[in-house]
C-alpha cells in the first residue's frame, strides 16, 4: 500500500490538498476519514526498520554484549559453578594471572602457532590466488576445491588429522619410517605439535583467504598488466609491483581478521588433543589461551579466574588490532 | 500489502506466538493429566532398564515412565549439572556416574534424601562401599547403587603364548599376586621380545591401584586436597611409574584412536578390565579378536572402576513415586533384570551371588565366567571416597603419567606437576 501511494503521481496528491512541504502529506493522510490503514502504514514506515534489525540486536544483546559485560563482573569475584559467587576480590584474579606460568605458556603457544600458521597461510593464499587469476583451465573447479576444506565438518577433520599425526600408527610417521626417519611424537614435542596444528589451520583457511584475494585481484584493471607487459616487466615484477600494492587493503583486512581469529585459537588444538580435558598435551605443549579459559571455567569450575583470562585475551586482541591499524595508516601515509 | 508490512506483522506474530508457546509449556508442568503421574528417568549409556520399567508401570497403574537416554556420559553429566543448578529440566530420577557422584553429593540440598522414602532399610541390599559412595558425610542417602565395574586383568592370549607365559586364566592370575610380581612378569614378557608392550599406558593401572588402597586417595570429605599426605596415593603413583621405568608401556593415550588401534593390532598384552571394558574390547577388536582376550585376577586383589547411582532431584514434582522407581530399579531383582538385559555387574551382594550371574559365560572371551571372575573382586573391595573434583584430578594425573611414560618428565617432576594442577582444580592453587 505504502509504496503504491508513494509512487502515485504528484497531481493526485495535489488534487486533495495544497502542497505544504515534503512532510505534510503524510501528516494529513492520518486525518483522512477511514484511513486506519494509512496510519498504520506510517507507523510501519518509521518503526519497521528498527523491527527488522531488532532480532540481531536482541540476540547480540542477550548472547554477545550481556555475557561480555557480565564476564567483567564475574572476573572481579571468586566464582565457581557449584558455589556461585563466593565474594568480591577486586583485581586478585588479574594479579594472579600475571604470575601464572600456565597463562604465559598458553600465550606463548598461541602467539607461536599464530606466527607459524598465518604467515605461510597468507603467502600461499596470495600465490594460489595469483595463479588462478591467470588463464587456467578448469578455473572454477579449482576455486571450488579451494573452499572445500573450509566447509568440511570439524568432526571429519578431527578424525583425519588424528590418524595422520598418531605417534604409533599415524600415516605420517609410517611414511617417515619408510624413509628411515625415527617416528615423531607429534603431541609430545612442543614445536612439532605447533607445526601439526599450524598445518591443520592452514589446510582449513588457506583456500578461504585465497578466494578473498582472488576476488580483489579480479577488480585490478587488466590494462595495468598489459601496459607493464609492454614495458617488459616480468611476471614476478608485475606480481610485486602491481598485484601486491593494489591488494594492500585486502591484505590488511585478511591480516586483521586472521589475527583476531588466531588469538582465539581453540578448535584445531582442541581436536588435536587426546581427551576433552583441554590440557593441550601432557605438559600444555599446545594449550592455547582459549583452551586455558575453557579448562579453568568449565573443567575446574573457576569462573572468576576463567573470566579474567578471557578479558585479558580480549584486551590483547584489541591491542593487536590497534597495532595493525597504526601500521596500516603508517604504510598508507608513507606511499 | 507490501513486503514490509507483511514482514512486520509476521515478526509480531512470531513474537506473540512464541510467548503463547512459552505460557503453554509453563502450564504443562502443573499436570492436568487427571491424577496420572508421568515420571521421567534420565540415563546414559546402556542401563538395561526396558524390562524393569515395563514391570513398574504394570505394578503401578496410573504411572508412566519415560526414559531419556544420552549415549555419552561426558555429554550427559554437564547437562545434568546445569539442570540441577537451574532448578528445572532434570528428570524425576537421574543416573549419576561413580566419578561424578561426589560432585552431586556436595549439592545434597538439591536432591531428595532417600532415607525419608524408606531407603534406610535397604542398606543390606548393596555392597558396603557402594552404599557409602551414595551417602553424604551427614548421612543423607542421595544415590542408590546400580551397577559396578569390578576389576579383572585382561590379557592377550596369543601374545602370552609367544612370550612363553602361561595362558590359562587361573595360572595367569597366579603369576601376579602383587603388583611387584606383575612388573616382574612384565619384564619377563619384554625380554621375550614379542614386539608388543606389556601395558598400553600406565594411567588405567593408576586408577586400579588407588582404588584398591581405598580411603580418600585425593580429597577428604571436606573437599580439601589430601593426596600429598596420603602415602597410599604416592605408593600407587610409584608403582605405575615403575612400570614405565621398566619399559613396559606402549605409551598410547587411553581412549585415543591410537589406543584402540593398539587393541586391534595386539600392540599390548594386558589391560585393567572392569566388567564394562569387555564390551569395549569386543566392539573394538571385532570378529578377529574372538578368543584373543581373556581375563585373570587382578594383582593386589579386588578393585572397582565405574558404575552408577540413581538419585531423585529435589525439583521432582513426584518425589514419592520417583523414589519408588529408583528403589524398584536398584533392588536385587531390578539389578538382575539389568544384568540379564545389558550385562551390567550388580552392586547387590544377593544379585552377585545369584546363579544368573555366577553361571554366566561370555563366548567372545573363551567362555569367560564373567560373574565368577568379577563378583569376588567386588565383594573384597575397600570403600573409596572420590571427592567432588575427582574428574579434574584424574585428568591432571593422566597428563602427568603420560608425560612420564613418554619420557618428557621424570616421575618426580610428573608428581609435582600433577599435585600443582590438582591444587588449581580444587581451587587451592
Amino acid at each position: 500500500m505504502t509504496s503504491l501511494q508513494r509512487g502515485a503521481p504528484p497531481s493526485a496528491r495535489h488534487a486533495d490538498a495544497p502542497a505544504k512541504g515534503p512532510s505534510r502529506p503524510q501528516h494529513r493522510r492520518r486525518k483522512d476519514p477511514g484511513s486506519r490503514g494509512r496510519f498504520l502504514s506510517s507507523v510501519d514506515l518509521k518503526a519497521s526498520p528498527y523491527l527488522f534489525i531488532a532480532p540481531f540486536f536482541l540476540l547480540f544483546g542477550a548472547f554477545g554484549l550481556f555475557p561480555l559485560l557480565y564476564t567483567v563482573w564475574v572476573s572481579f569475584h571468586e566464582w565457581s559453578l557449584i558455589g556461585g559467587n563466593e565474594g568480591f576480590i577486586g583485581l586478585d584474579n588479574y594479579v594472579r594471572l600475571f604470575s601464572d606460568a600456565k597463562f604465559w605458556n598458553s600465550l606463548y603457544n598461541t602467539l607461536g602457532i599464530f606466527v607459524i600458521a598465518v604467515i605461510p597461510q597468507l603467502l600461499v593464499a596470495l600465490l594460489l590466488a595469483d595463479t588462478l587469476n591467470r588463464a587456467v583451465r578448469g578455473k572454477s573447479f579449482f576455486q571450488m576445491t579451494m573452499i572445500l576444506p573450509y566447509i568440511t565438518s570439524i568432526a571429519a577433520l578431527a578424525i583425519v588429522f588424528s590418524q595422520l599425526f598418531g605417534s604409533e600408527f599415524g600415516l605420517i610417521n609410517q611414511a617417515l619410517g619408510y624413509l628411515g626417519i625415527d617416528p615423531i611424537n607429534w603431541r609430545g614435542e612442543k614445536y612439532f605439535s605447533w607445526g601439526a596444528i599450524a598445518f591443520m589451520i592452514d589446510w582449513r583457511w588457506t583456500g578461504y583467504n585465497a578466494l578473498i584475494y582472488l576476488a580483489a585481484m579480479q577488480s585490478v584493471p587488466k590494462d595495468v598488466y598489459e601496459a607493464a607487459s609492454l614495458d617488459g616487466a616480468s611476471r614476478m615484477r608485475q606480481f610485486f609491483q602491481i598485484t601486491i600494492p593494489m591488494l594492500r587493503p585486502t591484505i590488511i583486512f585478511t591480516v586483521i581478521i586472521s589475527t583476531i581469529g588466531q588469538m582465539q585459537l581453540f578448535t584445531e588444538p582442541a581436536i588435536f588433543d587426546t581427551g576433552g580435558a583441554m590440557q593441550g598435551g601432557t605438559q600444555g605443549q599446545f594449550q592455547t589461551v582459549m583452551m586455558l579459559v575453557f579448562q579453568e571455567a568449565f573443567r575446574y569450575g573457576n569462573y572468576g579466574y576463567g573470566s579474567a583470562i578471557a578479558w585479558v585475551l580480549f584486551m590483547l586482541v584489541v591491542l593487536l588490532g590497534l597495532i595493525n591499524v597504526v601500521m596500516t595508516s603508517r604504510i598508507r601515509s608513507a606511499t | 500489502m507490501t513486503m514490509r508490512m507483511r514482514g512486520a506483522r509476521a515478526a509480531a506474530a512470531l513474537v506473540g506466538g512464541g510467548a503463547l508457546v512459552l505460557a503453554a509449556t509453563a502450564c504443562g508442568g502443573d499436570g492436568g493429566s487427571g491424577g496420572d503421574v508421568e515420571l521421567v528417568i534420565d540415563t546414559f549409556g546402556v542401563m538395561g532398564y526396558d524390562e524393569r520399567i515395563k514391570q513398574f508401570e504394570e505394578e503401578n497403574p496410573g504411572v508412566t515412565v519415560e526414559e531419556r537416554n544420552v549415549t555419552d556420559v561426558a555429554d550427559y553429566t554437564p547437562q545434568l549439572q546445569q539442570n540441577i543448578a537451574a532448578g528445572s529440566g532434570a528428570g524425576d530420577v537421574v543416573a549419576i556416574e561413580e566419578a561424578n557422584i561426589a560432585q552431586f553429593l556436595v549439592q545434597a540440598d538439591k536432591f531428595a534424601d532417600l532415607n525419608e522414602y524408606g531407603g534406610a532399610d535397604l542398606k543390606d541390599d548393596f555392597l558396603e562401599w557402594k552404599w557409602e559412595q551414595g551417602t553424604t558425610p551427614d548421612g543423607a542417602l542421595i544415590g542408590l547403587g546400580t551397577d559396578i565395574g569390578g576389576m579383572g586383568m585382561c590379557y592377550n592370549v596369543p601374545l602370552f603364548e609367544d612370550a612363553g607365559l602361561p595362558t590359562d586364566r587361573e595360572e595367569v592370575g597366579e603369576l601376579w599376586p602383587t603388583w611387584d610380581d606383575f612388573i616382574e612378569t612384565g619384564e619377563e614378557f619384554m625380554e621375550a621380545d614379542t614386539g608388543a608392550s606389556f601395558v598400553s599406558t600406565i594411567q588405567p593401572y593408576f586408577r586400579a591401584v588407588t582404588a584398591q588402597a581405598g580411603g580418600e586417595p585425593f580429597q577428604d570429605t571436606e573437599g580439601s586436597l589430601v593426596l600429598e599426605e596420603n602415602d597410599a596415593t604416592r605408593d600407587s603413583y610409584d608403582t605405575v611409574t615403575d612400570m614405565s621405568e621398566a619399559g613396559l608401556s606402549a605409551s598410547l593415550p587411553i581412549w585415543s584412536d591410537e589406543w584402540n588401534a593398539g587393541i586391534q593390532n595386539n600392540t599390548f598384552a594386558t589391560l585393567p578390565c572392569p566388567a564394562w571394558m569387555l564390551g569395549h574390547i569386543e566392539s573394538t577388536a571385532g570378529d578377529e579378536g574372538l578368543g584373543r582376550w581373556d581375563v585373570a585376577a587382578v594383582p593386589g586383589g579386588g578393585g572397582n572402576w565405574g558404575g552408577s547411582f540413581l538419585a531423585v532431584p529435589e525439583q521432582s514434582e513426584h518425589p514419592e513415586e520417583a523414589a519408588e522407581l529408583a528403589k524398584f530399579l536398584t533392588s536385587p531383582e531390578g539389578q538382575l533384570s539389568a544384568w540379564n538385559e545389558a550385562n551390567t555387574l550388580p552392586s547387590s551382594p544377593e544379585a552377585l551371588e545369584s546363579p544368573d550371574v555366577t553361571e554366566f559365560t561370555r563366548e567372545y572371551f573363551n567362555d569367560l565366567p564373567v560373574g565368577e571372575i568379577y563378583a569376588p573382586s567386588a565383594l573384597e573391595l575397600e570403600p573409596v571416597y572420590y571427592g567432588p573434583d575427582t574428574q579434574s584430578i584424574d585428568d591432571a594425573f593422566r597428563a602427568a603419567l603420560e608425560s612420564v611414560e613418554q619420557g618428557q618428565a621424570s616421575p618426580k617432576e610428573g608428581w609435582d606437576t600433577a599435585v600443582e594442577e590438582s591444587k588449581r582444580a580444587v581451587g587451592e592453587g
